[in-house]
């Protein structure tokens, strides 16, 4: 598949502010956080922020933006639209949240309830982004069970480091933070390393023979394609990474979204005066490893029509 | 909303026979003479003249060697075009209702006005079947030529898909594969027709017919036979028939 960059975007931005606004959410209903102005300001901008420059990229690759409206009405059968309204949602009670946090520092009863409404809001829409893809049968590899997993541990572990930083920031530093962004960062790369290896050894059920249903009659080879040069359907779908640079692309991802971001988030225990400066560093260094991921979630995701078209 | 009918009675949709398509693309070619001005007029092409030229066809033709276990090959043309799925996932991914499957005739059709060109619909088709209009910014699809096959200004012989009626070798027919007494049923029953992916679920409607076994042996074309005796009886016709044969 055709790895947008819009796409990339929304998914990884979104991802994360919405891992931070759940956080946010939970956290201050545990009484973990500091009821500080400032300090809830700057969580809103960031997770409302990235949310919103999320969801306005995503709009950015449709052919008719100012009809994204309509993408609200047909939550009975569209992942899409679902997350959509989700998405909607959960500025209210976030909003609300916000106000309570920022204009008034009040953080209980009603404002920690919309601040949970917030969290489970936040949870729901990342889960629908993960079934837009994980529903696609035509693209098998996105239908393997730990496609929505993989985005919500990826939006947590990301939400974590920005909590755990503005932290530091705020020189209020929480142990715990930090020990939950190591198991989130660690719970991520065991589920992509098991998502790789599964996509990896899958067999393939849909092939040139088998999509031609001309198998049964001999061996199958492309003669001639319709089109003399690329069309739609091979420009949006016929993407294809090397193996080599699929690999190579993998081992990048690793080093910058887990380990990267865990030795800076380990100095923390051990050199606490350097502690700022690295939980600050590990959100660019993860940033660009999930970016990486998601990147060649599209990019190695094959669509079975392409069958059509090789072999 | 984008669920889909629970059932049609009527299931208007394409038989193709592989057998017989011999590559032409007239069928392609009519479709978008038809199409480009009619229900998703225009079907727009970019850089239709210059070197990379790209466009939206509703109707792709496929050009295929098969290779027989005893060595002979031969070519299969392959058009392809939308199969109007009973389980369209085309239609039920889409966002804002501008999917949708007619539960008169199990036509599959794109409202464009509604369409906001998110392109999840041409994702979610196993067979290539959307078209995205760069141009227009919206999804546009075959429409079984439903302009064409209702419109009572033509005479009734024409009421066929445009890919239809042009298809030189008939190699395409069109009718309702819910009736199991019409033409194309009784086709598709007779030649073993088959369904294109039925491992991804989605019931396709059109139907395609497998090329016949054929007698590949060429033969022994190293043996000269001899020609038949013009003229047995001799006389002037036999002398000519000895002269020219030598």
């Amino acid at each position: 598949m055709n790895p947008a960059y819009s796409v990339i975007f929304f998914t990884t931005a979104s991802g994360a502010g919405y891992g931070l606004l759940a956080l946010m959410g939970i956290l201050n209903a545990g009484g973990y956080l500091p009821v500080d102005k400032w300090f809830g300001l700057t969580g809103f901008i960031i997770s409302l922020g990235l949310i919103t420059l999320g969801l306005l990229s995503s709009t950015f690759h449709l052919g008719h933006p100012e009809r994204a409206w309509r993408a609200l009405s047909q939550w009975k059968t569209s992942w899409l639209s679902r997350e959509g309204i989700i998405a909607v949602l959960t500025y209210i009670p976030s909003i609300l949240f916000a106000i309570g946090w920022v204009f008034f520092q009040k953080t209980t009863d009603t404002y920690m309830v919309m601040g949970l409404i917030s969290s489970i809001g936040a949870a729901i829409t990342v889960y629908c982004t993960s079934m837009i893809y994980a529903s696609l049968k035509a693209i098998p590899a996105w239908t393997h069970n730990l496609v929505p997993p993989i985005y919500l541990v990826f939006s947590l572990a990301t939400g974590g480091l920005i909590l755990n930083a503005m932290l530091h920031v705020y020189d209020a530093p929480i142990k715990d933070i930090s020990i939950f962004c190591l198991l989130t960062l660690a719970l991520a790369l065991v589920l992509k390393l098991k998502y790789w290896k599964d996509i990896d050894a899958a067999p393939r059920k849909t092939d040139l023979a088998s999509a031609t249903g001309l198998g049964d009659i001999g061996t199958v080879r492309v003669l001639d394609k319709p089109n003399t040069s690329e069309n739609y359907l091979q420009q949006e779908m016929g993407f294809r990474v090397a193996r080599k640079h699929a690999e190579k692309l993998r081992r990048i991802a690793i080093t910058t979204f887990f380990i990267l971001p865990t030795i800076l988030v380990s100095v923390t225990f051990l050199v606490p005066d350097l502690a700022l400066a690295t939980t600050l560093i590990a959100v660019p260094a993860a940033s660009i490893g999930i970016a990486t991921e998601r990147w060649l979630f599209f990019a190695e995701a094959k669509h079975v029509m392409m069958s059509y078209y090789e072999g | 909303m984008t669920d889909l009918p629970q059932s049609t009675n009527t299931k208007l949709g394409l038989v193709i026979d592989l057998d017989i398509c011999v590559g032409c693309h007239a069928c392609a070619v009519n479709c978008k003479e038809w199409n480009t001005s009619g229900y998703h007029a225009p079907l727009t092409d970019t850089d239709p003249y210059g070197a990379d030229p790209t466009g939206v066809w509703f109707n792709r033709i496929h050009s295929y060697e098969v290779e027989r276990p005893t060595g002979e090959s031969q070519t299969v043309y392959f058009p392809k075009s939308c199969l109007h799925c009973e389980d369209a996932p085309c239609v039920t991914v889409c966002p804002t209702g501008a999917s949708y499957k007619r539960s008169e005739d199990g036509i599959v059709l794109v409202d464009e006005d509604m369409c906001i060109g998110c392109k999840l619909c041409s994702w979610s088709c196993p067979y290539g079947a959307r078209e995205y209009d760069a141009f227009e910014g919206v999804m546009k699809k075959c429409t079984l030529c439903i302009d064409k096959i209702y419109n009572e200004n033509l005479p009734e012989e024409s009421r066929q898909p445009a890919c239809v009626s042009t298809c030189p070798a008939n190699a395409r027919h069109f009718g309702d594969l819910g009736d199991p007494n019409s033409d194309v049923s009784k086709m598709v029953k007779a030649r073993g027709g088959y369904d294109l992916m039925p491992e991804q679920g989605t019931k396709p409607v059109n139907k395609y017919l497998p090329p016949r076994t054929r007698q590949m042996e060429p033969g022994d074309i190293t043996k000269k036979s001899k020609l038949e005796d013009a003229s047995p009886d001799g006389g002037f016709l036999g002398w000519l028939d000895k002269v020219l044969t030598d």
